[in-house]
């Protein structure tokens, strides 16, 4: 049942047909079952919790990422420096999602303090994509994007700082949504980039999605970049017409000269999806970005999200809490808490983040990368007065094999596998929905629109996800 | 020592008072170690600061106080570094855009008044308090998060005495405004000191030196004086200020190298992502502006301008805000100024001085204070009366107004000393007797007069209404 849609098990509960302990019980049992196979877990828990509320999501199983605060249940972040570590407080989406009444079921495993997007660096092992173990799951929610697509739970929340919900979410087949910067509240989300972090959701329905976000969405006194509540509901915008309603692809980013028959399937699959738009009565038209602008995507998310990453994790010395190792004297204790806590990778953004923030580095790479992250956002801006959403390949490639060494320099990696940063950069609502399949293994489509426009994104999603017909795919592996 | 003027600034931390802390819910208060506290205060990771209002509202007040431009938004920095006491890792400060910025605040040197500038001031967060003993150390959250402001002056103050001067101003805007206790002994007060040495034909700044951390006036003016001496006699010698932070040691009246310039840290400001600007509205300056609370210089000027109170004893009432506050506690009941300046200057601080006691420590009230006082300026008490009754009053720590009755007031009324003379003559009519066979009994029935009224009665008007009543006989 849990790899039902909403609607459809609520409609089993509404007839007494099912249980919110049968759903959370089997919830457990499949999540225990494909364990040690995809790894998506770093809790299971084994006691439901008390029920609150009433609500859509009442009774309705789901799983958190592993660096969303929950008091009295362990939460790591999938780093060493806190695999011990039960916080005493609750984030708010986590309250809200509780007092909706809907069931967590554990704590899913990410890419170590959500920085990366390959699934494989989480301190309890690696993530495999449940359409092909041989492949990634895309990280950084790796454990809340493949426990959706194999049907463990209906929805899981996750968090995005560059694509870390959108990205697997195309690599596994399922719906992941960033919504608006201070859509949801990021109390209680263990900061990597707090100027472009955001808690997102993942299900397998643009509605499944409206239904959770119309839950977490909403201001938060506690979170002073939370917006102000709006007064109305997702659901309720779900089958507007789209009639009319203009999107605009990246000229550059599909003109480019590959070898990988992969990106030419994906691009093949993306003309069709566009082909759908316009059955829909949307316009889709070719914009010339600015190479100059694309290229710096990728930089400039580097320095900017290093910079913040080195702050936001400089917290973590075991002295007031965490995993604590003994030395000579108090900062001997942070150096070597530090030292064997965090992996290399960690290590290394670090040092690159300090270095930028450095006083004689600091105008030319901190502050130019903020004034280069102006310069795109505004680019969007423009865009965006002419047209509703921006349309893309969530993705340059299918899921990549463990082996596979990806050219992070490469025109298709820099531009293609880069655009859903944009998103980031500006706040802006995105949702990427699955497409088809190349070679086997899902692909996905990517709406971003307008910030403080949620409703319409998930519209437009909505709509074309109706004609897609891949809603409610689940890679069933039993 | 001539040779060289000192030029000293000063960064002034003080702790502002408020119901929770800048940055969080917990509480800004005493308790138990480590009670006040929330996870925002310990940087539990995922937590998220909140800017505290009123903080914001009592930072714009001494921004205010001190002549400062106003900036239109309000923003907070970061300033990275590893510390235990620093539980994020980072503090929340104002680095670029502080709250107040070019003030000045006047100050009185022997009678000749000398601007000091000050180059910002800025809302931060305290760190925690650490204790460091012989092989482990101690760390109470409790202060981590408290609402800090830190004052700095520009390089324009050329003494110790100035410098003491200019702290006692500055605390008494805090204590004035009601923004913080001020207390330097409990730590509300610290203050960071650099001081460098110039010669009267130089151009440029000498090298300066940073004392940090100093908690209490009386070591600033020691610490500056120590350190203008070591660096003048390496100036004498022909030696070099290197840039550096020492400490003063106040076993050994010396300042001590604490750190060089190399080991300086890179703070790595940016801005605090978390925290969007604010808006300060002209309508919540405006409104800032309206309820500022009168400040020491104005309530000095008011006292000679509008009571008549001389410079001097204006000065001394002004310059500790809570006996200000009592006098003007005591003059609302529309008690003489003037005289009540004089009573407190010329009697009660003696009396608190003497027996080392603070107007904190005076338990009458300001009601019953000035009853007396009025008693006095209606003539009914004596001058001398007044102040048996204060010193009776606070020796027992009795009500003065109980006691002004048990010693009673003196007897001046002429038509009700005419009635006790008449009741005399009735009760003694062998004195009368006397007096009419010519024996000069006036000082007999003075003497009578006094018993009867237990001496309070006015001995000038007594006499004449005496002499009155005899020629009727």
């Amino acid at each position: 049942m849990t790899d039902k849609l909403i609607d459809e098990i609520r409609d089993k509960m509404a007839k007494n047909e099912v249980t919110s302990d049968m759903l959370f019980d089997e919830a457990v049992s499949l999540g225990n079952k494909y364990q040690s196979d995809y790894n998506s877990f770093v809790t299971i828990l084994e006691k439901k919790e008390e029920e609150e509320g009433n609500s859509k999501l009442s009774g309705i199983p789901y799983v958190l990422k592993d660096n969303i605060s929950t008091k009295g249940i362990l939460t790591t972040a999938s780093s060493n420096i806190l695999k011990d570590y039960i916080p005493l407080y609750d984030a708010t989406v986590y309250e809200k999602l509780k007092k909706a009444g809907a069931v967590l079921v554990g704590k899913t495993v990410l890419d170590e303090l959500a920085m990366g997007g390959t699934g494989t660096t989480g301190h309890t092992g690696i993530v495999r994509n449940p359409w092909d173990k041989n492949r990634m799951a895309g990280g950084s929610s790796s454990g809340s994007v493949s426990s959706v697509a194999l049907g463990i739970v209906p929805f899981a929340i996750g968090s995005d700082t560059g694509d870390s919900i959108r990205k697997p979410a195309s690599y596994c087949g399922v719906v992941g949504y960033k919504p608006t910067y201070g859509r949801v509240s990021r109390y209680g989300l263990f900061a990597f980039t707090s100027s472009l972090d955001h808690v997102g959701v993942i299900a397998r329905s643009v509605r499944d999605v409206s239904y959770v976000m119309d839950v977490i969405k909403g201001h938060d006194e506690k979170d002073m970049t939370s917006l102000p509540d709006e007064d109305i509901k997702y659901e309720d915008y779900l089958e507007n017409s789209v009639k009319g309603k203009k999107l605009f692809y990246i000229n550059e980013a599909l003109n480019i000269k590959t070898d990988n028959d992969n990106l030419k399937e994906i691009i093949k699959n993306f003309e069709n999806t566009i082909d759908k738009c316009r059955e829909l009565g949307m316009e889709v038209e070719k914009v010339d970005f600015g190479m100059d602008l694309l290229e710096a995507i990728y930089p400039v998310y580097n320095v900017i999200s290093c910079a913040e990453a080195t702050s936001n994790n400089s917290n973590l010395t075991g002295i007031p809490f965490g995993s604590r190792v003994e030395g000579k004297n108090v900062n001997d204790i942070m150096m070597k808490t530090r030292t064997e806590g965090f992996s290399e990778l960690i290590k290394r953004r670090f040092v690159i983040g300090s270095y930028v923030l450095q006083k004689e580095n600091q105008e030319k790479l901190f502050l130019n990368a903020s004034r280069a992250r102006r310069l795109i956002v505004d680019r969007m801006n423009e865009l965006f007065k002419k047209y509703d959403g921006l349309i893309m390949p969530a993705t340059e490639d299918i899921a990549p094999l463990f082996d596979k060494a990806s050219d992070k320099l490469s025109d298709e990696y820099l531009i293609l596998g880069n655009h859903l940063v944009l998103a980031n950069f500006g706040g802006f609502p995105s949702i990427t929905i699955p497409s088809g399949f190349v070679k086997d293994m899902p692909v996905g489509v990517n709406i971003t629109g307008r910030a403080k426009e949620d409703y319409l994104v998930l519209n437009i999603a909505n709509k074309l996800e109706g004609t897609l017909g891949y809603k409610g795919q689940v890679k069933n592996n039993e | 020592m001539s040779k060289y003027i000192p030029v000293i600034g000063l960064e002034v931390h003080c702790e502002l008072k408020s119901n929770s802390k800048n940055f969080s819910s917990a509480s800004n208060g005493e308790g138990e170690v480590n009670t006040n506290l929330s996870v925002v205060d310990i940087g539990y990771p995922g937590i998220l600061p909140v800017v505290n209002k009123e903080a914001v509202r009592k930072s714009l007040m001494v921004a205010l106080a001190l002549n400062c431009e106003i900036p239109e938004k309000l923003s907070f920095d970061r300033k990275n570094y590893y510390y235990p006491d620093l539980p994020k890792g980072y503090q929340i400060t104002q680095f670029g855009n502080p709250i107040g910025i070019n003030g000045y605040v006047m100050i009185d040197v022997d009678g000749v008044e000398k601007k000091i500038s000050i180059h910002d001031t800025h809302l931060e967060e305290d760190t925690a308090n650490m204790e460091h003993l012989s092989n482990y150390s101690l760390i109470d959250y409790n202060r981590a998060g408290r609402p800090l402001l830190e004052t700095v002056t520009e390089p324009c103050i050329n003494s110790s005495k100035e410098a003491i001067l200019y702290l006692e101003a500055l605390r008494n805007i805090f204590l004035y405004l009601d923004v913080s206790d001020a207390r330097a002994d409990m730590g509300q007060i610290r203050v960071d000191v650099n001081v460098s040495l110039k010669r009267p034909e130089d151009k440029e700044l000498g090298t300066r030196v940073e004392m940090k951390n100093i908690n209490s006036f009386t070591t600033v003016k020691e610490a500056i004086e120590a350190e203008i001496k070591r660096q003048t006699e390496i100036l004498e010698s022909d030696g070099v200020i290197e840039q550096e932070t020492r400490r003063y040691d106040e076993v050994n009246k010396c300042t001590k190298f604490l750190r060089g310039k190399v080991d300086a840290i890179d703070y790595k400001y940016y801005r605090e992502p978390n925290l969007p600007e604010i808006k300060l509205t002209d309508n919540f300056v405006d409104s800032i502006k309206k309820n500022m609370p009168i400040l020491e210089y104005e309530r000095k000027k008011r006292y000679i301008n509008e009571y008549g109170i001389s410079n001097i004893d204006a000065g001394t009432l002004t310059k500790d805000k809570k006996l200000s506050d009592y006098f003007e506690d005591i003059i609302i009941n529309d008690v003489n100024p003037k005289e009540t300046a004089n009573v407190i200057v010329g009697f009660l601080l003696g009396y608190l001085n003497k027996n080392n006691m603070h107007i904190e420590n005076v338990e009458i009230l300001p009601k019953d204070f000035g009853e007396i006082i009025k008693m006095m300026t209606d003539g009914k008490i004596s001058n001398k009366q007044v102040k048996d009754i204060f010193t009776k009053s606070l020796n027992e720590k009795k009500n003065p107004l109980v006691i002004a009755k048990e010693m009673g007031s003196q007897i001046s009324d002429k038509e009700e000393i005419r009635k006790i003379v008449i009741e005399v003559f009735k009760d003694n009519p062998k004195v009368v007797e006397d007096y009419k066979n010519g024996k000069n009994v006036t000082g007999f029935i003075m003497g009578l007069l006094m018993k009867k009224t237990s001496g309070k009665i006015n001995p000038g008007v007594t006499n004449m209404v005496l002499r009155e009543e005899l020629e009727k006989l």
